[in-house]
């Protein structure tokens, strides 16, 4: 038995580094400081949903074949595409990425990653109008008030909280875990009377009713010392239930509410009561809280990406950020999903100028978003082939994009059996970045990390990087063949 | 006034289970109870008169796919729905990206009724259903 401390998470964009595991017998045993979905993830590496051998499609049923085989026959399959799509690249190292991009050029397709479904948007508001932003670290000891706008870090980024924002101990800024706790206590006494209450033990002192938009007012709480939390969504999420304050902002009007918010940070009269459902005066108690801190920070999510106005409202969320700079000092992040698909931008920018969405059908980059993208290319039925790696189109794309990436040979490399290897042509098992082998990830504020190989992989598995850097090596005898025939 | 449908709005979105479900295989049980629910309202779910864990007919321009209804367990949430993201959601969802590569994963038009009677397909009964395999 022994224990690996200072692990990488390789789950979501947190990137935490703090990992503890006990390794025995060559697989994971315990995983300490992680939250559930990086336990899950650990833990994984050995469960009977992992696939470990090469399959490729005969006869309408998927069969084990070599990884010589599925290799020749995916390089086939690329080399004589006219336009291929390779998608996915976010859950894998930046090392696996490089080689994407080496081969997405050379068989003149389209690469193109999940930011497309996720934080896309955010990064064509970044390219509009800049961002004022910092590292995790800088908010971890500094800032005072942290706003979640159109996210949610509890079920998202568990530890986002703990490591980097309220529940942290920074050096000039205290951790917010003990009034958290009195809250909990408080609730989950009400909640014990309530169930007492039920059973007839007590004597019912309200009925129960449904809950309502109730008007939402700021609590005194916002004039408080220390860390404030606010957080602004369309629902109560998990986060909103810990924070300092909840704003609940009608569906699809984050951008009116930004707006007003821009208005009344610099000093504007509003001559309506109510915007985004919310009243005027509480938006205006919010942007106290806002002008009063000496630093504040917003962190946004899907809630602004993926409503209504999309890149639209990332614009406005920056421009407020800048015009808070005006009057104190204030930043602003994106949280990003998985693990590395900061790292995919980043890598992709560095390679071809793009961060998403490159087509090299012309043989140099090109990017152009709603045209170059992997959605609108599906649904223009215009692809012949598609790899997938290190994601799940299937699952995660509208039914009707997915069903063209479907009807054309599909390639898919993953660790994990899922929907879009299930119906793939040729899948490849591979060893699971961060766990059987050793890479490096951008965190969401583009730290880069090192991740560690802490187990051995299923005999005979190859890496992400093995598997693309000999399909590369087929695609180029390939052309190399074909020109020597023309 | 109990009716028999409602037009709602569709959110996808993140829950923990489901986080917790895909990382540990979407092959297992725990993804599959995750991703096959469906979040609402509970003012709307008495207009429908569904109790927890009834399943739901959902449509859009799309299809539609059957859930699980459950109580959205905070707060108020009138006209919205809120499902996991994952295939099941993904059968409904809205394809437009508005000309820059993003679907519109949040806020598709969409009628709930109650279908008591209808099963929740398994992942490999939804593909074979979507994709013929
Ligand atoms: S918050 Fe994210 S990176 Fe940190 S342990 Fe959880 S899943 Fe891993």
């Amino acid at each position: 038995m022994s224990i690996v401390k200072s692990v990488t998470c390789p789950v979501c964009g947190c990137l935490c580094d703090d990992i503890e595991l006990t390794i025995a017998d060559g697989a994971v045993v315990q995983v300490k400081n992680g939250c559930a979905m990086c336990e899950a993830k650990f833990f994984s590496h050995n469960n009977e949903h992992r696939s470990t051998t090469p399959l490729m499609r005969k006869d309408g049923e998927l069969v084990p074949v070599s990884y010589d085989e599925a290799i020749q026959k995916s390089a086939e399959i690329l080399a004589n595409a006219t336009y291929p799509i390779l998608y996915g690249w976010s859950s894998t190292d930046c090392e696996a990425q490089r080689i994407g991009v080496a081969l997405a050029e050379e068989v003149g397709g389209v690469l193109d990653n999940t930011a497309v479904v996720c934080h896309g948007p955010s990064i064509l508001g970044v390219q509009d109008v800049g961002i004022p932003t910092c590292t995790l670290g800088q908010v971890r000891h500094r800032a005072d008030l942290i706003i979640y706008w159109g996210c949610d870090p509890w079920s998202a980024h568990p530890r986002h909280l703990e490591r980097y924002t309220s529940f942290t101990d920074g050096r000039f800024e205290g951790s917010e875990w003990k009034s958290y706790i009195n809250k909990v206590k408080a609730a989950a006494g009400k909640k014990k009377l309530r169930s007492l209450e039920r059973k007839g033990i007590l004597k019912e002192r309200h009925p129960r009713v449904a809950p309502s938009v109730h008007d939402n007012k700021p609590p005194e709480i916002l004039n408080k010392k220390g860390r404030k939390l606010i957080v602004v969504d369309v629902r109560k999420s998990m986060t909103a239930e810990i924070a300092d304050y909840f704003l609940q902002v009608e569906y699809g009007k984050d951008y009116e509410l930004i707006q007003t918010v821009r208005a009344l940070v610099k000093d504007q009269e509003l001559d309506v009561e109510k915007v985004a459902g919310v009243p005027v005066e509480y938006i205006q108690q919010l942007v106290d809280s806002m002008t009063s801190c000496e630093f504040g920070v917003i962190f946004f999510g899907m809630g602004l990406t993926q409503s209504a106005g999309k890149f639209r409202n990332i614009d406005v969320a920056i421009s407020l950020v800048r015009d808070l700079n005006m009057r104190t000092k204030f930043a602003i992040l994106p949280m990003r999903g998985h693990f590395n698909v900061t790292g995919a931008n980043t890598v992709f920018t560095w390679q071809s100028g793009y961060p998403y969405g490159i087509d090299f059908s012309m043989g140099y980059p090109r990017y152009n978003p709603g045209e170059t993208t992997v959605v609108d290319i599906l649904m223009r039925e215009e692809s012949d082939a598609g790899l997938v790696i290190a994601s799940d189109p299937v699952s995660n794309f509208p039914r009707r994009a997915a069903e063209h990436l479907v009807k054309n040979p599909l390639i898919v490399i993953d660790p994990h059996m899922n929907a879009t290897s299930l119906v793939g042509d040729i899948v490849f098992p591979v060893s699971i970045v961060g766990i059987e082998k050793a890479g490096t990830a951008y965190r969401m504020d583009h730290v880069p990390l090192p991740l560690k190989k802490v187990v051995d992989p299923p005999k005979g598995l190859l890496s992400d990087e093995e598997i693309l850097n000999r399909i590369l090596n087929e695609v180029r005898k390939i052309k190399l063949k074909n020109l020597e025939v023309a | 006034m109990v009716q028999e449908k409602l037009n709602l709005i569709l959110l996808t979105g993140r829950t923990i289970e489901q986080g917790v479900g895909k990382e540990s295989g979407k092959g297992t049980q725990e993804y599959f109870q995750s991703t096959t629910m469906v979040y609402m309202d509970e003012t709307d779910m008495n207009k429908l008169e569904l109790r927890n864990n009834d399943h739901v007919l959902l449509s859009t321009e799309e299809g539609s796919v059957v859930l699980r209804a459950v109580r959205h367990p905070r707060g108020a949430m009138p006209g919205l729905v809120y499902i996991p993201y994952g295939p099941w959601a993904n059968a409904i969802c809205s394809t437009k990206t508005t000309s820059i590569g993003m679907p519109s994963f949040k806020g598709t038009p969409v009628e709930v009724q109650p279908a008591l009677n209808q099963p929740i397909l398994t992942l490999k009964e939804l593909l074979r259903k979507e994709f013929g395999r």
